[in-house]
């Protein structure tokens, strides 16, 4: 779907409202001409033999028209601006849905800004081009051609002459409005550098400080803010060009008219009433010519928007595309059988799993250990399919993950990443994350399993305590006790523990061990671990080194062979005891 | 979370402060005669402005359909006594040339007077933003590091920034534009009542009810505003974190439910908006309609006096003219109080600020030229109260040896460092350099003495080079280039596409950390100092860079008195003396193999920490 297509596709949903809007607009805009219409007659008539009632009879017109052209404003601007608020809302929805369908791939590829920088100032314009643009547009053009219309019926050289100032004005809004658009955003970015800098000075506060670079980071300070003020000055040039001469253009049109008019009046071909109403309807067509060259502006802007956000929507979603059919009897019992079989996997150039093979059966645990980049966060990620493994590599029992749709894959797992992502709402809320209908009672049986209940009971509002920028800032260890509790809440079939104990301390981590053994009954569990005592209770236990296995077995059998996992546990038994010296 | 944050936004500001307002002054001062010459020209300019319609309304009395009977009042007729006065009379078709020549006339002087006077106070604004900026980043410069533990940076930023924007707000467009608009709004009286007393008054009748639904309209605009903008923070916060934990996102299976909360947030944006169209949809119209009620009255009043003959037609049509006018200043004025409380505001932050007085003084006299010794004696320091980091530490460093510092995390060797640099100052006890108080050198010749790297190896955004140098003006090209050679940086520097100019992004995304380590070495060389701070890092790196570290950090120790946080076992063995720091305190110090004897601390960190991994 072109951009164009996908934009009328929105304003082809709210129709009706829009076209309401668009007879509105004619509404207002004809009453609005009225009115010049019935000065001009009561002027006119002044000069004729008029009674009082008369004039208050036309007084009551203009008041009369003005009510009525004002319901139609108002009633235009809240249909179609109101009906541009409803289009930018479902446009950011789908935008949303459609950024929760890309696969994580696309996200490792993509800066954050950039994707936010679309959703919000590019819907912007978008809105600007579906709201007051067609609104302005619309209503400027009606009033432009009618006050043309009724000036050509007064005075045929004088509205000829006034036909000039259309191309001079909106030509002259038009073409300011984008210079200073484009050198105010040049403005904005240069500030956004100086912004960085500060930033970066404050936060590297320290090195500043130790290499006494205070007086430099001054100066530099100060050319920057020098630069901005430079930059500044031509802004502030254009900006105090166009308004004044739009003021002065606005008064030049004006003066010509009374030049021609008062000839004509004096010359007896004009009378006072005409002149007055012709006038009038100048003043009328100068706002709706301003909006046309503001107009056009907005209309590129809001295209070239909709052409960005475009760029996103054209990215295919990751499609199941292997996956068998949801019904296909893949309600299994309660736990799941692994299977890893000669599993090679490369990332880029670099290959990070080298012919891998495992077997998990139902209801065992499997720790993993190794050196960081070793390759077990790929194993477990390829298990989750975050990323997609070679096909038929990885065996849930017995069915090749790829053709597990991706749903019913996922709802089997309960997964505690690596770096621990919990969101800005309560601690209850992170924890429902696993699972939305949780009952109240669960969250928290589930913390407490996690360990995490004694932390929560010092916080005031306990469970429902907000975390991140706007509330508490959570602990590593709590942070992942939270995320233990919130795959703990999914009941998984099968539970992975990705160096989810690193940040919490050895009593701690006796704590949860020893709740996970209750836990891990009847469920497939796999743990990834730099430190023995999560994992020495596994019934089997890997040690990966550059993407391959290279010890295999129990923690007892695993000691006899005195290789890699033997050392680790030396060492941490040596740990605690330095640990326990006062 | 969408309601914590907007109620965050919607904190608001105080009123007027007088004290505040007298501190704001003193930047505009050094701008006086700028601002002078700028309110005059504002003046200048409303009277131009109030001219226009005049000239119009003379012209047509005097020449179109002249007065008639000696009782029209106004300036048609006090202009008329005076060309009389003065011989001049014209015929009608020269004087409405007259007319319109002196009305272009007066357009091209008001242009040229808005041109000036916006450039100057435009410009004003930035020059007094500039000093203002400058002053508070001078301020930051020598405020102490504890300062910076205690306040996020974003809200330090504000204060450049935002805070700022809103004094600009006040010196361009809201100091000067009231003079404008008072004079504009005092002038249409004046001609109005010279023109027709009566007809004046009748058409001001309407003035209340502009300023009342002005009134109405920014307020309700500006709560709704503040509403919206609250709330498209919210959406904001949210896709950001989205974005950022779409793989939890996805993982969880929650796509469905966190669509409902994103509508959920995207509908209150949505609603808040339509509020605000609410506000500008009525205010449009009714000024529209009340401005055409003061048509309508002087259609009705003042055409019963052009019968009565007790108005002029000009007049009339001057008349209709100011009345489209006249709403815009008032209307204008009700805005400016905004500005002004958004301006307090902000100030008092910013004042607050440069207020804060700083801990650490630089007051020292006398300079730290060469190094021969350096000394803690009886040390004690805590961050916060009686939380003691360092108790009692005492040891001597003599030119030329290496100390290597070792102990677990949190024992207090990284807090020995930040002291030597007075980041901090010890509540008991006394640094010493070549046996003097540190406190009694400057600041920067003491911290010329020392090279420091730190374990966050921080990189600035800018050039590889810039990076290594600091952008210090005092070093040069070759020195940077010297210092990446000696450190074997320069080999992958030179593998750079631009190499030494190749750009560093953000926290030096996209090198290794190894390289970074690297780059803060050739850091350090270039500075060139006597004494070494090394706070080696703990990850974990391929062999091959580990070889390149370990060489550098060799080069770096070479002819230097060092004092190294020693994670390596080569650093610890060639140090002259261990220093084994536990609980805050110094438990053992003495040589590697002395200190193997005790089968201490020492030996069992060995064990844990140093010693090479079977395999490894």
């Amino acid at each position: 779907m072109s951009p164009t297509r996908r934009l009328l596709s929105y304003f082809a949903r709210h129709r009706r409202a829009l076209i309401l809007g668009f007879l509105c607009v004619v509404g207002s805009a004809s009453f609005s001409l009225l009115k010049p219409l019935i000065v001009g007659n009561a002027v006119n008539e002044l000069t004729k033999a008029i009674t009082r009632q008369a004039l208050l009879r036309y007084s009551l017109m203009l008041v009369g028209a003005s009510a009525v052209e004002g319901l139609f404003l108002y009633l235009q601007r809240w249909i179609i601006i109101g009906t541009s608020r409803h289009i930018e809302f479902e446009m950011r929805n789908d935008f949303f849905a459609h950024l929760e369908r890309l696969p994580v791939q696309y996200y490792q590829e993509q800066r954050t800004g950039d994707l936010m920088s679309r959703a919000t100032n590019d819907l912007a314009s978008v809105r600007m081009l579906i709201g007051p643009a067609v609104m302005h547009s619309a209503s400027s053009l009606l009033v432009v051609v009618g006050a043309f219309v009724m000036m050509l019926r007064i005075e045929h050289s004088m509205a000829l002459v006034s036909l000039i100032s259309i191309p001079v004005v909106a030509g002259l809004v038009k073409f300011f409005g984008e210079k200073i658009h484009v050198r105010f955003k040049a403005v904005q970015d240069y500030f956004g550098d100086i912004s960085a800098r500060v930033q970066e000075n404050l936060a590297g506060v320290r090195v500043v400080r130790a290499f006494g670079q205070e007086a430099n980071e001054i100066a530099t300070f100060k050319r920057m803010n020098h630069q901005y003020v430079e930059r500044n000055r031509s802004l502030i040039r254009l900006t105090a060009t166009f308004y004044p001469m739009l003021h002065g253009i606005i008064g030049v049109m004006f003066g010509i008219i009374f030049f021609m008019g008062s000839r004509r009046m004096i010359a007896g071909t004009m009378s006072i009433g005409s002149f007055v109403a012709f006038q009038f309807y100048l003043g009328r067509m100068i706002w709706p010519l301003i909006a046309l060259g503001w107009v056009i502006n907005l209309f590129q802007r809001g295209m070239a928007s909709m052409v960005r956000l475009d760029e996103v929507w054209r990215i295919q979603p990751g499609v199941d595309h292997l996956a068998a059919p949801a019904d296909a009897g893949l309600t299994a019992p309660g736990t799941a059988h692994i299977d890893v079989r000669d599993l090679t996997f490369t990332y880029g150039t670099h290959r990070v799993l080298r012919n891998v093979s495992l077997s998990i059966d139902h209801g065992e645990t499997l720790g993993i250990v190794g050196r960081t980049g070793s390759g077990k966060s790929t194993l477990l990620s390829l298990i989750t399919r975050t990323f997609e493994p070679p096909p038929q590599t990885i065996f849930i029992d017995g069915r090749a993950v790829e053709t597990i749709p991706l749903h019913q894959l996922r709802e089997w797992i309960g997964m505690v990443s690596q770096e621990t992502f919990l969101f800005s709402e309560s601690i209850a809320e992170n924890i429902r994350f696993g699972r939305g209908n949780a009952e109240q009672e669960e969250v928290r049986n589930a913390a407490e399993e996690a360990g995490l209940s004694g932390d929560v009971s010092a916080f005031s509002q306990g469970l429902e305590t907000v975390i991140g920028e706007r509330g508490i800032t959570l602990s590593g260890g709590q942070k992942q006790r939270t995320a233990i509790a919130r795959a703990l809440i999914r009941n998984p079939r099968i539970l992975i523990l990705d160096d989810s104990l690193s940040a919490v301390d050895t009593a701690t981590e006796e704590r949860i061990l020893r709740a996970l053994r209750e836990i891990r009954k009847g469920r497939t569990v796999l743990i990834v671990s730099h430190r023995v005592s999560s994992v020495k209770d596994a019934d089997q236990i890997v040690v990966l080194e550059n993407g391959r296995i290279v010890e295999r077995g129990t923690h007892d059998s695993l000691l006899a062979d005195d290789g890699y996992y033997a050392d680790l546990y030396r060492r941490q038994t040596i740990e605690e005891e330095l640990s326990e010296i006062a | 979370m969408s309601e914590i944050i907007e109620r965050h936004e919607e904190e608001g500001a105080k009123a007027f402060d007088k004290r505040l307002a007298r501190r704001l002054l003193t930047y505009l001062r050094p701008y006086g005669a700028r601002a002078t010459f700028s309110v005059l020209l504002v003046i200048f300019s409303a009277l131009l402005e109030i001219a226009g319609p005049a000239i119009i309304a003379v012209g047509v009395d005097l020449y179109v359909k002249p007065l008639s009977g000696a009782n029209t009042v106004g300036i048609s007729r006090t202009v008329g006594d005076w060309l009389a006065a003065h011989g001049w009379s014209f015929q009608p078709l020269t004087g409405i040339d007259v007319a319109a020549a002196i009305y272009f006339l007066t357009l091209f002087a008001d242009f040229a007077i808005l041109y000036t006077q916006m450039v100057l106070m435009n410009l004003m604004g930035q020059y007094i933003m500039y000093d203002l900026r400058k002053q508070i980043f001078q301020h930051l410069q020598r405020l102490d590091v504890q300062f910076f533990d205690r306040n996020p940076v974003g809200r330090l930023m504000t204060r450049v920034t935002t805070d700022v924007d809103a004094l600009n707000d006040l010196f361009t467009a809201g100091f000067v534009a009231i003079f404008g608009d008072i004079f504009v709004l005092a002038g249409i009286i004046v001609v109005l009542f010279w023109m027709n007393w009566r007809l004046a008054l009748v058409l001001f009748s309407i003035t209340p009810f502009i300023l009342l639904i002005s009134m109405w309209f920014r307020r309700g605009a500006r709560s709704t505003y503040r509403k919206v903008r609250a709330r498209i923070a919210a959406i904001n916060a949210f896709l950001q974190e989205h974005i950022s934990g779409m793989a939890t996102v996805q993982l969880f299976n929650q796509e469905e439910r966190e669509a409902a909360k994103f509508d959920h947030l995207n509908a209150r944006h949505r609603d808040a908006n339509i509020e605000s169209i609410f506000y500008y949809a009525v205010f449009y119209p009714v000024i529209e309609l009340i401005q055409t009620v003061g048509i309508a009255l002087i259609v009705w009043y003042g055409g019963g006096q052009v019968l009565r003959n007790t108005l002029s037609v000009g007049a009339l049509i001057a008349f209709f003219q100011y009345a489209q006018r006249f709403y815009e200043p008032i209307s204008d004025l009700s805005e400016k109080y905004n500005i002004l409380q958004a301006a307090m505001a902000a100030s008092e932050r910013i004042f607050k600020l440069l207020d804060t007085p700083v801990g650490i003084r630089d007051q020292g006299l006398l300079t730290a030229e060469h190094f021969e010794s350096l000394e803690f004696r009886d040390v004690w320091f805590a961050y916060n109260d009686e939380e003691w980091v360092l108790k009692d530490v005492s040891f001597r460093v003599g030119r030329g040896e290496r100390i290597a510092l070792v102990g677990h995390t949190g024992a207090g060797k990284t807090t020995v460092t930040a002291l030597l640099l007075r980041f901090y100052e010890p509540q008991r006890g006394e640094i010493l350099i070549n046996g003097v108080d540190i406190r009694r050198y400057t600041m920067a010749s003491l911290r010329a003495l020392y090279a420091i790297v730190q374990q966050d190896f921080f990189l600035f955004t800018g050039t590889v080079a810039q990076n290594i140098s600091l952008a210090d003006p005092e070093i040069a090209g070759e020195a940077v280039r010297e210092a990446a050679e000696r450190v074997q940086a320069s080999r992958f520097i030179q593998r750079l596409p631009q190499g030494y100019d190749d750009p560093v992004r953000e926290r030096g995304a996209g090198f290794s950390v190894g390289e970074k380590q690297l780059l803060s070495f050739a850091r350090a060389l270039a500075f060139n100092p006597p004494v070494l701070i090394l706070d080696e890092a703990t990850s974990s790196i391929d062999t091959e860079t580990e070889r390149l570290i370990q060489e550098a950090i060799a080069t770096l120790m070479e002819g230097r008195t060092s004092l190294v946080i020693a994670h390596r076992l080569s650093t610890i063995r060639s140090a002259d003396m261990i220093l084994v720091f536990h609980h805050g305190e110094i438990r053992e110090r003495g040589t590697h193999d002395q200190l193997m004897q005790i089968d201490g601390l020492y030996r069992k960190l060995y064990e844990v920490q140093y010693r090479e991994a079977v395999g490894a």
